[in-house]
């Protein structure tokens, strides 16, 4: 156990300190070549610098790499690699615009490591009900899961911090169901995404110096599902990420296909005072940020706290479903 | 407004819980005699998964419009 505690310190303050090092010298690098885009939720021409997926890279992959070297387990090899693999996606798509079908279908692929690695049990858990073997079934959303997550964690990355933020909660919450299930190495990786996503929310939250792109957002998401499936611990994963499930089921229900964000009509607009308000298009897809404006308009920073409140929320329910994972009703 | 989002929050964890209980009683056990391939046994569980996912969605699609609809009208 003490040298899992020691692992666990090592590893996180790898992950926070590193990004937290790094980003500012990332933001200079980019503002020098000018690839910086316009907040456009801000009034006047202010551009901020994108992508800060390298930042996280550098930060999950360095310290998932410690972790390998305490536990040298194909389930840490496995988010090492779907990491770098999700990055790698979202980065193609922060240079050049892809259709809609490409980040799904280029994630699935993100899943093989796991797959080829065998760094998976095929048996479901569920709260209350106990476990299920669906070994094709299994196979199948091993294969969606990243994809999922992936697309989830990107298309709630909308606002300042808000990306960033869902993500540091809702991984505290799944290292703390880990630990609870006694899955502390998982628990430990997991420490590390969200320790690197809490470093990179002090650059990102409101007012924005950084935007993660493409390739911060997947990357989040991929680490998120890789790490929810060699956790087992996949339904308490979509628990404690329900806002941002909500968000995507939203837009999904509302636009009936699978687009790419820049191509919808945008479901909100802004009041004088630059308040965000709901759209009166019809057409607009609802989101779960159209829905918190629906009565009245907010501004960015109070939507974003209302979004982190809804995840500490969601994430509460997910540290629940963690103890009712031992309870059984035969 | 908040109230609702939490409670859609909530609907959908309760909703988890309970397609959960279903698959672990009905979808996982469920086999025909042993003559019949495997495979075929994997499609009908996969039709049965898919079928709750369905009902699923449409439960929350309901709960969605509600809300929205309500708070448009307010």
């Amino acid at each position: 156990m003490e040298e899992k505690i020691i692992a666990a310190i090592i590893v996180s303050a790898i992950a926070f300190f590193s990004i937290y090092a790094f980003t500012p010298v990332w933001i200079k690098f980019l503002q020098k070549r000018n690839l910086a885009v316009k907040d456009v939720n801000k009034k006047g021409n202010i551009m901020i610098p994108r992508p800060g997926g390298i930042s996280i890279l550098l930060g999950i992959v360095a310290s998932e790499i410690t972790l390998y070297l305490f536990f040298p387990i194909s389930e840490i090899l496995a988010i090492i690699i779907t990491s770098i693999l999700g990055f790698s996606v979202g980065i193609i798509d922060d240079k050049k615009t892809m259709g809609g079908w490409f980040k799904p279908l280029a994630l699935a692929f993100c899943a093989a490591p796991i797959l080829l690695l065998g760094a998976y049990d095929s048996n479901l858990d569920f709260p209350l009900f106990g476990s299920v073997k669906i070994p094709s079934l299994y196979l199948a959303l091993v294969v969606f899961m990243i994809p999922i997550m992936g697309n989830t964690i990107n298309s709630i990355d909308v606002l300042n911090g808000i990306a960033s933020g869902v993500t540091t909660i809702a991984s505290f919450a799944l290292a703390v169901s880990l630990f609870i299930m006694q899955n502390y190495e998982i628990g430990i990786a997991c420490l590390c995404l969200a320790f690197a996503s809490l470093a990179f929310y002090k650059y990102h939250k409101f007012p924005s110096r950084i935007f993660p792109g493409d390739s911060g957002a997947v990357m989040f998401g991929a680490t998120y599902g890789v790490i929810a499936i060699v956790g087992q611990i996949e339904v308490i994963a979509a628990v404690a990420i329900l806002p941002a499930v909500i968000n995507s089921f939203l837009f999904l229900s509302s636009v009936k296909k699978i687009v790419e964000h820049r191509e919808i009509k945008n479901p909100v607009k802004h009041t004088d005072d630059f308040k965000l308000k709901s759209t009166d298009e019809n057409h607009a897809p609802i989101t779960l940020v159209r829905l918190l404006i629906a009565k009245k308009p907010l501004s960015e920073k109070q939507i974003c706290n209302e979004v982190l409140k809804l995840t500490v929320f969601s994430g509460v329910l997910a540290i629940i479903t963690a103890f009712m994972m031992g309870v059984k009703i035969q | 407004m908040n109230l609702k989002i939490y409670s859609f929050i909530l609907v959908m964890w309760i909703l988890m819980l309970i397609g959960g209980g279903l698959v672990v009683i009905f979808v996982g056990p469920f086999t025909f005699t042993p003559d019949i391939e495997p495979i075929i046994t994997s499609g009908v569980k996969v039709i049965i998964a898919l079928f709750l996912i369905f009902v699923w969605l449409f439960t929350l699609t309901k709960v969605k419009n509600w809300i929205f609809k309500s708070e448009v009208k307010s």
